[in-house]
């Protein structure tokens, strides 16, 4: 059995390895396992991954978790070319503090607003108060305006005049809120022009095919109650 | 001017950038800002980093953010034996998949733990019910089951037979609820086994110097000034979030 990867591509970090992997003609098994249908909870996806969690990676009898260690050990194992982890000193750093802020700031809003404007009303049909959404859009907000302030600048991409994998796991990202109907880039130039720059890099076929579900996601007819009942949890953790 | 490290050993991740730097004797001019005073709001430290947190390094013009992108830059850049961050892919691997889970789970938990028991209370006067430090250190129970579980294993460190940047980052994480009277390795032989080897890779001396400021903190720290519980709050609140 080869390279064996475990996505669910309404999830952010799934998407970015999909895009990678798609990209750099990287040959897999894509395993499916529907987070919706509460799948990331089987005993056979927890011999994966024991933290139950996607996406995950398995080649041969080495299973591994975590979107960004995944990334780096595709990079490496399929030797990608030198843009998407480069081996300059400052830039790969460049790409490395991306990936390591992004987990507690874009990550979370992203997912916070996703849910809150989209998922909870219209799949679960749980309400949310208004002053909880307003919250979190203010804090997308101040994560975006740090993407373009402290990361993006002036430059093509994050982590300089290429396209790299922190390019990915932020457009990634962006596109929760974006599939919620968040007006991200309205009144961001900048980040609408470095998001062109990225689907253009990626391509629009691979970039529109692995968006596909998330994009979806809106028309979903609502859950039914056992659905409810099992993401109970994730309502407490992304309601605040 | 060479290599600058921002740091204040009160934070986990500036713990592991110390002692990494020492271990390896990588040269560097100490930059303390001292987070209970505020210094990390000053205008002078946002010229170094405009997000205000420490560890943050400035090497001539370049400067960098993020304890675990500032390890991996002094792994490179200084070229440190193998074991920190091994070129088996592998080995890799698992030291990139435990910095990448440690972020939202044991990062968070500890950090947590610190400000629920000691610094809440003690340092900014505002008490925490006994319910939510319950709540804080059985979360924190729960990702430590993770670190033994899944990361440690039987293996003799996180990512394999040698120390790693994955242990530094974890055991500098672990002396937070140390430091705030957490038992956090009674009860778990197999995790205080661990720290007895990691603390004998990074050596006593190293360890110690590195720690002492957390493992005074509770008995040291004392009610902030209001002006500076007014600078510090809304940072705190959404850093423990």
């Amino acid at each position: 059995m080869g390279l064996e990867l475990y996505l669910d591509l309404l999830s952010q970090p799934c998407r970015a390895v999909y895009i990678f992997a798609k990209k750099n003609r990287i040959p897999f098994e894509l395993r499916t396992v529907d987070l919706l249908k509460g799948q990331h909870f089987s005993d056979a996806f927890a011999q994966v991954n024991p933290l139950r969690k996607v996406p995950a990676l398995k080649d041969g009898d080495f299973t591994l978790a975590e979107s960004v260690a995944i990334l780096l050990y595709l990079s490496r194992k399929y030797e990608t070319p030198d843009h998407w982890y480069p081996q300059d000193l400052q830039a790969r750093a460049c790409v490395d503090e991306y990936l390591a802020w992004q987990h507690t700031a874009l990550r979370s809003a992203c997912t916070r607003a996703m849910w809150q404007k989209m998922m909870f009303p219209v799949y679960l049909g749980v309400l949310v108060p208004p002053e909880t959404l307003a919250s979190t859009l203010a804090e997308l907000d101040k994560c975006l305006q740090l993407l373009e302030d402290k990361f993006l600048k002036d430059k093509d991409f994050l982590a300089g005049p290429h396209i790299s994998v922190a390019d990915l796991v932020a457009i990634t990202e962006l596109m929760h809120p974006v599939s919620a109907g968040c007006p991200v880039f309205k009144n961001r130039p900048k980040l609408a022009a470095w998001r062109q720059r990225v689907e253009a890099a990626i391509g629009e076929d691979l970039f529109q095919e692995a968006h596909k579900t998330i994009l979806k996601a809106k028309d979903l007819p609502p859950a039914d109650p056992a659905v409810k009942e099992r993401l109970k949890p994730l309502v407490q953790v992304l309601l605040h | 001017m060479g290599l600058e490290l921002y740091l204040d050993l009160l934070s986990q991740p500036c713990r592991a950038i110390y002692i990494f730097a020492k271990k390896n004797g990588i040269p560097f001019e100490m930059r303390t800002v001292e987070l209970l005073k505020g210094q990390h709001l000053s205008d002078a430290f946002a010229q170094v980093n405009p997000l205000k947190m420490v560890p943050a390094l400035k090497d001539g013009d370049f400067t960098l953010t993020e304890s675990v992108a500032i390890l991996l830059y002094l792994t490179r850049k200084y070229q440190v034996p193998d074991h920190w961050y091994p070129q088996d892919l592998q080995a890799r691997a698992r030291v990139d998949e435990y910095l990448a889970w440690q972020h939202v789970t044991l990062r968070r938990n500890c950090l947590r733990a610190l400000w629920h028991k000691v610094m809440f209370p003690v340092f900014l006067g505002e008490p925490v019910s006994p319910e939510v430090q319950a709540a804080t250190l059985a979360e924190l129970d729960v990702t430590l089951q993770i670190l033994e579980d899944k990361f440690l294993q039987n293996k003799a460190f996180l990512a394999g037979p040698h120390i790693s940047l994955a242990d530094l980052v974890a055991i500098t994480e672990l002396m937070h609820p140390v430091g705030a009277g957490c038992q956090i390795f009674e009860g778990r032989p197999k995790l205080a086994a661990w720290r007895q080897r990691v603390e004998a890779a990074v050596g006593a001396v190293l360890f110690q110097e590195a720690h002492e400021v957390i493992l005074k903190a509770k008995d040291t720290v004392s009610l902030a000034d209001p002006s500076v519980k007014q600078k510090l709050m809304p940072r705190v609140l959404a850093m423990i979030r």
